[in-house]
């Protein structure tokens, strides 16, 4: 990697490392992203509690009786939390992160055996006190490090069938344990990893045909069956015309075509008949929200209403009514961005899109800048797991995705989904304080 | 290892693409759109009219006659009204499931999307509570409103009612203001002083929650309007003599309008059948109304303003006589031989001079009489003679308040019919008639028409000595009880005051030992002055009037009387209207004999001569 790079990514803060001379972790610690992540909980905070605020009964941001109170327990844990993964030998996390993994499989699995329902899901842990962990959470960097651990023993590009059902099954085991447990949601954000094998060598045909299969999904329930069939044909037609090597390849487009028919008949069967019914309205609610707009249509539209309303400067701080008036469900968790888009308008909305671009591109170039492919890999897989939550949670408020119910990294209230995701991002800045140990491998 | 590394880029680049797709969709829906504003205001801020309160009705000594009770309907918007538990509505509102299910399909049949009364005047506890559970009943709300309510039940004609303003009014720029739904007086009083009874409309932004939860007003109140309250007026009824009135004449067809003569107030106002007027302000509004409109003895005709096409009979002779005494075509002491070749009579003595025949209601005296008014010899043409004696004599009448509209504070007044010559004219031809042709309105027959306010006008003129104040419903508007100077204005007659004189004593006479006995209160010391009539009536029996005033020397009270098919005047009206005046002086009816004659309706079927 070139140092002009460092200058045009990092900007001032990064050094050469040539000069990094001190050996302390938080001589090496990455402050940037630092800086960021305390930005992005500090926002998420002061929404937090503008989503809470009554006008008629003031309560203080730091009253422990309020959702913004109890948030700051956990920025003030999450702070303890950072520092002990930072200080922690930073080989730990390489040397232990199977036994890691293996540890979260079987509390998944406990989870799943004890956990009374609570709404539906069976993912909360009881810790007594009132206070409740959700072993998913912690799933999420477990996986992530036994992904890194087994990428950087073996190359995907060798193309071993075995290696890759293997990495598949890392991957999605804990995934199948989630859904067994009712948290589909949680689940979908394991497939995000497929960002980080595609930096580390699968074949991006399998991210063009996971594309592809997802467009061809929405497009299916928006698009008569036959329309839609008669342009994929025409689109195979002219890329076949366009480039005489599909041409002699012409059975395999004549397969892949039936491929397409096959699925393009199956997506009824699939919504109707394997989605559960929640699942079914989420979908129809990301094609058709005016459609049920008191029933599945609810959270999508008064999302999109609380957002449009806010125009382009926002209420103002502690102004907004939608979220405010409960008229936005989940306001505080899954749907936290309502609130900056009512308050703070298209300019705060905006803002907020910048910081999380500028967290991902900081930790690509973080993941870029490690020597060993462990670190490399886990510093994509942590930007791919905030990426998805990103992708899903700002969407599904526009209107953009369908609703699940994932938070907003940093942002959102709740402990588990804080402390996972500073797990899961000082991981990284341990292991990158440390990189000039590493050798190239 | 190199090809690998660019990867970084695509990746990077699937970044930004979502990063710049957001902020679009984004700038889109929060600039570019902006329903969503729209929406987000018809979602927390509900704006909600503040109705005001009617203004309340008294009678002349206080007594409430209209009041306004809160009520609260639960509507219904079927088209939105989807899974609803009917069982739990049917126990919140404490009714039968079958009921329920009974109301919904009203409610369909009467519209899909309008909304209509799923149940009307909810109590205020159940009210609270519906309110508290209507999120879980899409396409139900509360409507709250006023009714009217009317603890007496009685004086329907003159207070009129109030309903939800129609398409029509709505589209009239002289209600601009009103909005559908709204209700408005639509006739008595209730619509003639509508401006006043309504008060301001006011204007509250509340901020709600989604379960539609008061969260408080909308920037503190700052576009906030208050309502202002209707003002209360007070009437000119006395509420006693109205009830007894109605009491009087249920049963029969009619009107009773009852005055003071010095100020022009209407003590009692029945126009014969009368309604309850509480069956306006129900959900059978409708029902009821239309049902009261197509009943045969139209109890919806407001008889008192609205019966113009009778003729007034005997009682229009006194006018005559007036407008003779007037012109000096007779002097108190001309006698005229009761002559039955000109017209018919009945037996009395004879010759009469001017009291003698308003005792015994001449009709040869008042034929002769009218002869010397109209044919002065102004012309020596008989016809252009006559012609010029009736404009003189139409002009003397309209002065009393005949052929015109008096100007009663309520609508649907008619004017009533006095003969002209232009309508001789038309009906006979120019110079084509003359006095054997008109002479029947010498004795009140003929083309005249009179409405029973006109009547009861005429005998205030009477009692005043030549003038009158406006009839009128409403003494004073607003709470200090100021009356309203237009409303007590004084016409006077072309009449002068000592020619009332003879007349009055004549008509003390009538009561006292002529046709209108069954009217006398010599009994208790008070001495009516009256006049008996019967209006021809080519259909049926006669209708029979009474006109009369009391006490002689101080008038407080005139009145008129007038039954359908009663036939008599003496015999049905008069009694009618000596119990009224005795119930209005006296607050006692002592001639029981004749309440007990009038109440059990015998009058009706005396036989005609």
């Amino acid at each position: 990697m070139s140092t002009t790079q460092h200058r045009v990514l990092g900007g001032k803060i990064v050094q050469p490392s040539s000069r990094r001379q001190s050996t302390s972790v938080f001589g090496n610690l990455d402050w940037f992203t630092v800086l960021i992540y305390f930005v992005l909980v500090a926002l998420g905070w002061m929404n937090i509690y503008a989503v809470v605020y009554s006008p008629d009964n003031v309560v203080n941001i730091f009253s422990f009786d309020i959702n913004s109170g109890k948030q700051l327990l956990w920025i003030g844990t999450g702070v303890i939390l950072m520092i002990v993964l930072l200080v922690v030998d930073y080989k730990v996390y390489e040397h232990l992160a199977y036994p890691i993994y293996g540890g979260i499989i079987l509390l998944l699995l406990f989870t799943l055996a004890v956990a009374s329902p609570v709404a539906g899901s069976r993912s909360w842990l009881e810790l007594g006190g009132g206070v409740r962990l959700q072993p998913a959470e912690l799933a999420k960097f477990a996986t992530a490090l036994a992904i890194s651990k087994f990428l950087s023993q073996v190359s995907l590009r060798q193309q071993k069938m075995r290696d890759q059902m293997i990495l598949a099954a890392i991957t999605f085991l804990p995934a199948i344990i989630i859904i067994l447990q009712n948290e589909t949601g949680s689940a979908l954000v394991f497939g995000a990893f497929i960002l980080a094998f595609f930096r580390e060598g699968m074949s991006p045909l399998i991210l063009i045909i996971g594309g592809s299969a997802a467009a061809i999904f929405i497009l299916t329930l928006l698009v008569p069956k036959l329309y839609l069939l008669i342009g994929i044909a025409a689109l195979m037609g002219l890329a076949m015309f366009l480039d005489y090597r599909l041409m002699r390849r012409f059975k395999t487009m004549i397969a892949l075509f039936v491929l397409v028919v096959g699925m393009v008949f199956s997506v009824d069967y699939f919504v109707n008949d394997v989605l559960q019914p929640h699942q079914q309205n989420r979908i129809k609610a990301l094609i058709n929200p005016e459609a049920d707009p008191l029933g599945y249509g609810w959270n999508v539209t008064q999302s999109k209403i609380a957002i449009g309303s806010g125009g382009f400067w926002g209420k103002g701080f502690l102004e907004g009514t939608q979220t405010k008036f409960d008229f936005v469900p989940e306001q505080s968790t899954d749907f936290i961005f309502c609130t900056i888009g009512e308050e703070h308008g298209w300019v705060g909305s905006t803002v907020l899109i910048a910081l999380f671009l500028l967290l991902m591109m900081r930790i690509v170039y973080i993941a870029e800048r490690q020597k060993s492919v462990f670190g490399r890999t886990y510093g994509y897989c942590v930007v791919s797991v905030i990426f998805f939550h990103f992708v899903i949670n700002v969407g599904m408020t526009i209107g953009l995705a369908p609703v699940v119910g994932i938070p907003l990294p940093f942002f959102s209230y709740g402990g588990s989904s804080l402390w996972s995701f500073t797990i899961l991002l000082f991981i990284l800045l341990a292991i990158d304080a440390n990189r000039n140990r590493e050798l190239v491998r | 290892m190199n090809y690998l590394e660019n990867r970084k880029y695509v990746i990077q680049a699937i970044f930004l693409v979502v990063g710049v797709v957001y902020a679009l969709r984004l700038f889109y829906i929060q600039v570019v759109d902006s329903s969503y504003k729209q929406a987000a205001e018809t979602n927390a801020i509900k704006t909600v009219i503040q109705y005001p309160f009617r203004g309340l009705i008294y009678d002349r000594n206080g007594e409430l006659l209209v009041q306004n009770t809160p009520v609260y309907d639960l509507m219904i918007v079927p088209k939105e009204a989807r899974n609803i538990d009917t069982l739990r509505l049917a126990s919140m509102l404490d009714i039968t499931l079958e009921d329920a299910r009974e109301r919904f399909k009203k409610a369909r049949a009467y519209s899909w999307v309008k909304p209509s009364i799923f149940q009307q005047m909810l109590s205020t506890q159940d009210f609270a509570h519906i309110q508290d559970n209507l999120i879980d009943f899409p396409g139900f709300y509360i409507n709250a409103r006023t009714a009217r309510g009317y603890p007496h039940q009685s004086l329907g004609h003159a207070l009129g009612y109030i309903a939800e303003i129609s398409p029509k009014q709505l589209e009239d720029s002289t209600y601009a203001g009103y909005r559908p739904g709204d209700y408005i007086g639509k006739a008595g009083i209730e619509m003639a002083y509508e401006e006043y009874l309504m008060g301001k409309r006011g204007v509250k932004y509340k901020m709600v929650n989604v379960r539609g939860i008061d969260k408080g007003s909308f920037k503190d109140g700052a576009y906030d309007t208050l309502s202002i309250a209707g003002q209360n007026m007070v009437s000119t009824i006395d509420l006693d003599l109205q009830a007894y009135g109605e009491r009087l004449m249920n049963g029969a067809k009619g009107s009773i309008v009852a005055i003071e003569p010095k100020t022009g107030e209407i003590l009692a106002y029945i126009s014969a059948p009368f309604y309850d007027p509480n069956l306006f302000t129900g959900k059978d509004y409708g029902k009821n109304y239309m049902q009261l409109l197509k009943d045969p003895d139209k109890t919806m005709f407001n008889r008192p303003i609205m019966a113009d096409q009778n003729p007034p009979g005997s009682i229009f002779k006194l006018t005559q006589a007036l407008i003779a005494l007037e012109d000096g075509v007779i002097d108190p002491n001309t006698r005229y031989a009761c002559n039955k070749s000109l017209v018919n009579c009945h037996p009395h003595p004879s010759p009469l001079d001017l009291r003698g025949a308003v005792q015994h209601s001449c009709n040869p005296w008042f034929f002769q009489a009218y002869k010397a008014l109209i044919n002065q010899g102004k012309s020596k043409n008989t016809f252009t003679d006559t012609s010029i004696g009736l404009k003189d004599w139409r002009e003397h009448v309209l002065t009393f308040g005949f052929g015109k509209k008096l100007g009663i504070d309520i609508p649907g007044e008619k004017s009533g019919i006095i003969a002209s010559t232009e309508l001789y004219d038309r009906v006979y031809g120019k110079d084509r008639w003359k006095y054997s042709t008109i002479y029947s309105l010498s004795i009140g027959q003929g083309e005249l028409g009179v409405t029973p306010l006109q009547m009861a006008n005429f005998m205030a003129i009477v009692a005043n000595k030549g003038y009158y104040v406006t009839p009128h419903l409403i003494r004073s508007i607003g709470e200090d009880g100021k009356p309203l100077a237009e409303n007590y204005e004084r016409h006077y007659t072309s009449v002068k005051p000592h020619h009332f004189d003879p007349i009055i004593e004549g008509m003390a006479e009538v009561v006292r030992a002529g046709t209108g006995r069954k009217a006398s209160l010599g009994k208790v010391g008070i001495t009516v002055c009256g006049k008996t009539g019967t209006a021809q009536n080519p259909q049926g029996p006669d209708h029979a009037v009474f006109v009369a005033f009391a006490p002689m020397e101080d008038p407080k009270i005139a009145i008129a009387v007038y039954v359908e098919h009663g036939k008599w005047g003496g015999q049905s009206a008069a009694p009618i209207a000596g119990l009224m005046i005795e119930q209005y002086l006296t607050d006692t009816v002592t001639i029981k004999e004749q309440e007990k004659w009038v109440l059990s309706r015998e009058y009706l079927n005396i036989r005609s001569k």
